[in-house]
């Protein structure tokens, strides 16, 4: 097996975290017209860690590729992720079909063997859908070790091991494994560069590999669960301002939460 | 190929006899602590289990299985019927690939109907490889139970809530703990069945070590009371020096947000948000707290609000029934020593 790193980054176009999500009409979705998108913060750090190990080792870095599966502007994404320094991108068009994790997880699993990819760095959810799940599905269907939440990535690329440290309920742990490897990034992975003008327009030349899921004819790409109704949650009632301590520990104690 | 082979399910006998029955039956993944105690998460996902009205088949793994035994049965929870207890050290840490094909033969060779877990850092580990390998779609992070197939998630870090129909055959969630409360102590009649056999996974994972925060303080997750600090505390120093008594006073959990615990002034596993801890707490305190969107998704279904800020325009203002605004060195240790007296 030759020692070389062959990294995979997934990126999701997501409407932009900062922005309050709008219900549509029929209750059923969120509204995507004439709203802010952006790359998944997650993946943001996913394309970031790729590039900083290459940096780190050069030599053993032989491609770092992007993909995204989405309508067909998620090709934006792309082109911030090889200005940031992917080499190659492919976009799926999905159009306006959602696809949920598992689908997902399964066109990665072809494009993982299409690229002979053996590391998959991405990110560990969506700030959309919130689901934590396609890192751990992608590494379940290719059989692979999975380090999810990661907040710190050591790869030894003599042994093709990696060791990694993750966030969990009431601080980290550490695992170790082989290769290859899902590994999904948590924030405190490390901060995303900025994409500078010229390295943006040197990405406009770089390989874009376009196809649309009608491709994956062999994948069933319909939607297990039904959405039956999206809402706001309910507000909360108004609260009041207090002007001292004292008040404050009255009110406190009025609401028995003291 | 011999990766494949740990998820090839060959029929191991044991599993068959469990979890038959016309109206359904519940898998529940069971977390323990080092010392054998479930976790407050895990009560949870077995009180939310107990809503959808099958009979409750509760999993427990790992070396100390056997003595979180004795506090499962010392639970209010008339459905749960059988413990499987898979006494094995491979499980310890709950490493997903070596649980995986546990859960999955469960799953695919018995007549479980669902399959739950807490959205713990494990629950959200192990669920979706689980889903993966049994081609099942999971419900994640579920807050409510409307019926068998019908589930309420928050999505777009809580901003709406998707009410979801689960027409698969065997449906796997994972429950918000803080919206559902723990399963109270009492008994219950379950018999307690060893899984003496299992497939070993042949994945190449290790488990090296945690460094895990010891505190005496009530666990975040399933806290009455959270006294949490913000950007506006300026340093470590003063997080420490505001916070702690305040949380002392009132026998709070701490927490934090991102800004807090990205300048240091606490543990990574304190942050409460969206990518954090959610909670939902009785009385809820924000310090120097501002309150972004990422935040309020970790808090903002607790019962009582406080946030003192010395910002009037911070948006936490808009979600606390209680606000104050002011400087927090002079509030704070008045608060605290009031609080004390209470």
């Amino acid at each position: 097996m030759s020692k070389a790193l062959r990294i995979l980054v997934p990126i999701k176009r997501v409407i932009d975290p900062q922005i309050r999500p709008r219900i549509n009409a029929a209750a059923t979705a969120v509204q995507k017209t004439g709203v802010q998108f952006s790359v998944n913060p997650f993946d943001d750090i996913a394309v970031e860690e790729a590039v900083r190990i290459r940096e780190a080792k050069k030599v053993a870095v032989e491609s770092i590729h992007a993909v995204s599966i989405g309508p067909a502007k998620s090709q934006d994404s792309l082109i911030t992720a090889l200005a940031k320094g992917a080499d190659s991108a492919t976009l799926v068009d999905a159009k306006d079909k959602e696809l949920e994790p598992l689908a997902v997880s399964k066109i990665l699993q072809k494009i993982v063997e299409k690229q002979k990819s053996n590391l998959v760095i991405m990110g560990k959810q969506a700030t959309d859908d919130d689901s934590n799940n396609t890192g751990q599905m992608l590494a379940g269907l290719l059989g692979w070790p999975q380090a999810t939440n990661a907040a710190k990535v050591e790869i030894d690329e003599a042994n093709m091991r990696a060791k990694v440290t993750r966030e969990v309920d009431g601080g980290e742990e550490v695992v170790s494994a082989a290769l290859p490897l899902v590994v999904t990034t948590d924030l405190r992975l490390n901060t995303p560069r900025y994409v500078t003008l010229p390295n943006k327009m040197k990405a406009k030349k770089k390989p874009m590999e376009k196809t649309t899921i009608e491709a994956f004819t062999d994948i069933d790409l319909e939607p297990r669960l039904k959405v039956l109704r999206a809402e706001e949650p309910p507000a909360r009632p108004a609260g009041v301002k207090v002007g001292s301590v004292d008040e404050l520990v009255a009110k406190l104690k009025e609401v028995k939460a003291i | 190929m011999f990766r494949l082979a740990a998820y090839n399910c060959k029929t191991v006998p044991v599993f068959s006899r469990y979890g038959s029955g016309r109206f359904g039956s519940t898998l529940t993944f069971v977390e323990a602590t080092k010392d054998g105690k479930v976790t407050p998460s895990s009560l949870s996902a077995l009180n939310a289990s107990s809503l959808l009205g099958n009979d409750i088949t509760a999993l427990i793994v790992g070396s100390n299985a056997p003595s979180a035994v004795n506090s499962l049965k010392e639970l209010d929870c008339p459905q749960l019927k059988t413990i499987m207890v898979a006494k094995n050290a491979a499980f310890d840490n709950y490493l997903p690939e070596n649980l995986t094909p546990l859960c999955a033969n469960l799953l695919k060779q018995s007549g479980y109907s669902h399959f739950v877990a807490a959205a713990s850092a494990v629950g959200k580990n192990l669920l979706p490889r689980v889903g993966a390998m049994c081609d099942i779609q999971p419900i994640n992070d579920v807050v409510q139970i409307k019926d068998k197939k019908t589930f309420v998630r928050p999505v777009y870090a809580g901003n709406v809530l998707l009410t979801v129909e689960d027409s698969q055959e065997k449906k796997i969630i994972s429950i918000r703990s803080s919206s559902f409360p723990a399963a109270a102590t009492g008994a219950n009649s379950a018999s307690v069945e060893d899984i003496p056999e299992f497939e070993a996974s042949n994945i190449d994972v290790k488990w090296e070590g945690a460094n895990l925060l010891q505190s005496e303080r009530p666990e975040l997750g399933s806290a009455k009371r959270i006294v949490s600090g913000g950007r506006g505390l300026k340093n470590k120093e003063t997080f420490e020096k505001l916070i702690t008594p305040l949380a002392d006073a009132c026998n709070a959990a701490i927490g934090a947000t991102r800004a807090a615990v990205d300048a240091g002034f606490c543990d990574n596993s304190l942050q409460i948000g969206q990518t954090g801890k959610v909670v939902a707490p009785e009385l809820y305190i924000g310090l120097g707290v501002s309150g972004a969107i990422q935040h309020m998704a970790g808090m903002k279904d607790s019962k009582v609000i406080v946030a003192i800020n010395k910002d009037p325009e911070a948006p936490i203002f808009q979600y606390a029934d209680f606000g104050m605004v002011g400087d927090l060195n002079e509030i704070v240790p008045e608060l605290t020593e009031k609080l004390q007296k209470v």
